[in-house]
């Protein structure tokens, strides 16, 4: 999870990941976090509680707050700080509960 | 759930103004309700608590108000069951209108679902038994097949042969129920006393005196409902209470939208989302602190037949908790001959059987009588079975 910066560097000089979130093309830096991703496009709020539908974002980024759930993949409930972008990645955000196919 | 926290005895545990007129030992839900009854008529009631090393079936439980499998042996049980699930929404309301708290009560019916042939034959047997016995008072139940069962239950998986559905079934939020009970505390000045646990009893001239760490409490009447603890308090006041602990075992899966509106015995969602897998039933001591991957496997594997698409939706959590449960599995309710005001509560349904507990049971104790057909939960029926 934690990265040593000069490895953070080496990665950022490379090619950028292309992902899509809620439709819209997202460049990240290659082994960054989802949530680091949403951050550095701009987006603090990446769902919408399940009781009170109130937006929450990205808080602890080491995987305990469990407040940057995001849907990847068509995959509900996915914590955005503990997955790695990767290249035609599809991140949504989730609004309420998720739902039971 | 047995976790030792550092915190002092209740300062405020000194009698105030000498005598209580009913000292409740355990402010889990069975002591709760029982209280919350009790301030309905007396004017002081004081309410002994453990700690969080307490064993707490009331933090762990699942939250039924469940009327259908149970009397097995006992009608009066059932019948007792079927008067607390009545009296239910009454105790619900009150508390609402108390304490702004909406403890979720959902009475629309409940089910038990059949995996396979034997067990649809076995539950019709086990129901024809139930209803036919001497003292039962019967209620309406249904054998549903599978499409009936689909109606009422969409998404039912394949292995689901059939469902035994009474209406008098129903669900409550647990947690939300023991918040509304010691809210209600607050506000109706029931002194609520947290690690504060009795560790004697004397009785002289119709006085209780309970010793606690933080200094001796005085009362007219005593209500022994600690749960696990009960087995020892009642001794105190001459009642042999012959409870075990019998741990059950909870997987609780991330919250989804709402989608099971009518409750199974093993499976329910909460109001929140949240979905509680469970019913297993151990013989393992005292030990709340573990939880095993065999009956956790097989808890999963039930449901996920039972309702297939819950096959992707995550578990957050899994806990032990330990029923208080009697030799034949019944309530035990009885007055002390030799301490009279002296009375013990005990169960293992303290949801489903809140509703009595504050609005029937405790106001018999206060006349200072069990009713004449209570009489079947006395502890004298452990005796005539030794004596035969």
């Amino acid at each position: 999870m934690f990265k040593r910066l000069a490895e953070a560097e080496r990665q950022a000089a490379g090619a950028p990941v292309r992902i899509t979130v809620d439709g819209h093309a997202v460049a990240c830096r290659a082994g960054d976090s989802v949530a680091a991703a949403l951050f550095a496009s701009g987006r603090d709020a990446c769902r919408d509680t399940v009781v009170g539908e109130v937006p929450r974002g990205p808080y602890c980024m080491m995987g305990v707050c469990y407040d940057c759930l995001v849907t990847i993949d068509g995959r509900p409930n996915r914590q955005a700080c503990m997955t790695q972008v990767a290249e035609g990645m599809n991140v949504e955000r989730q609004r309420g509960a998720r739902e039971v196919q | 759930m047995n976790q030792a926290t550092g915190l002092a005895p209740a300062a405020n545990a000194a009698p105030r103004d000498g005598i209580y007129d009913a000292l409740v030992i355990g402010g889990g839900l069975v002591g709760s309700s029982i209280a919350y009854g009790l301030r309905r008529q007396l004017e002081r009631v004081a309410v002994l608590d453990e700690g969080d090393v307490a064993y707490r079936a009331s933090r762990g439980n699942f939250g039924l108000v469940w009327v259908q499998s149970k009397g097995m042996g006992m009608a009066r049980y059932s019948v007792w069951t079927q008067s607390s699930a009545a009296v239910w929404p009454q105790l619900a309301r009150e508390l609402q209108e108390k304490t702004g708290v909406d403890v979720r009560l959902e009475q629309n019916g409940g089910l038990h679902l059949c995996l396979n042939d034997e067990e649809v034959e076995g539950r019709i047997e086990y129901m024809n038994e139930l209803m036919a016995q001497p003292g039962m008072k019967p209620y309406d139940w249904k054998m549903l097949d599978r499409q009936e069962l689909l109606d009422m239950m969409p998404g039912a998986g394949p292995d689901v042969r059939g469902a035994c559905w009474t209406p008098l079934d129903g669900i409550a939020n647990p947690l939300k129920l023991l918040r509304a009970l010691h809210s209600a505390f607050a506000r109706e000045k029931v002194d609520y006393l947290p690690r504060c646990p009795a560790q004697s009893i004397r009785f002289d001239d119709g006085v209780f005196s309970v010793g606690t760490p933080g200094g001796v409490l005085r009362s007219r009447k005593l209500v022994v409902a600690c749960g696990l603890g009960n087995k020892e308090m009642a001794r105190q006041v001459g009642l042999d209470v012959p409870v075990r602990p019998q741990r059950g075992q909870i997987i609780v899966l991330e919250r989804t939208r709402r989608i099971l509106n009518t409750p199974i015995t093993t499976l329910r969602q909460m109001d929140e989302g949240s979905w509680l897998i469970g019913d297993s039933q151990e013989e393992a001591g005292f030990a709340d602190d573990v939880v095993r991957l065999p009956i956790l496997g097989t808890l999963a594997d039930r449901a996920v037949r039972m309702l297939p698409a819950l096959r992707d939706v995550r578990a957050v959590r899994t806990w032990s908790a330990l029923r208080v449960m009697s030799p034949d599995g019944f309530p035990i309710y009885e007055q002390s001959a030799t301490c009279p005001g002296a009375f013990v509560v005990t169960c293992h349904s303290g949801v489903t059987l809140a509703g009595a507990h504050a609005l029937k049971m405790a106001p018999m104790i206060v006349s200072g009588m069990l009713d004449e057909d209570m009489s079947p939960f006395s502890t004298r029926r452990f005796h005539v079975q030794k004596a035969s």
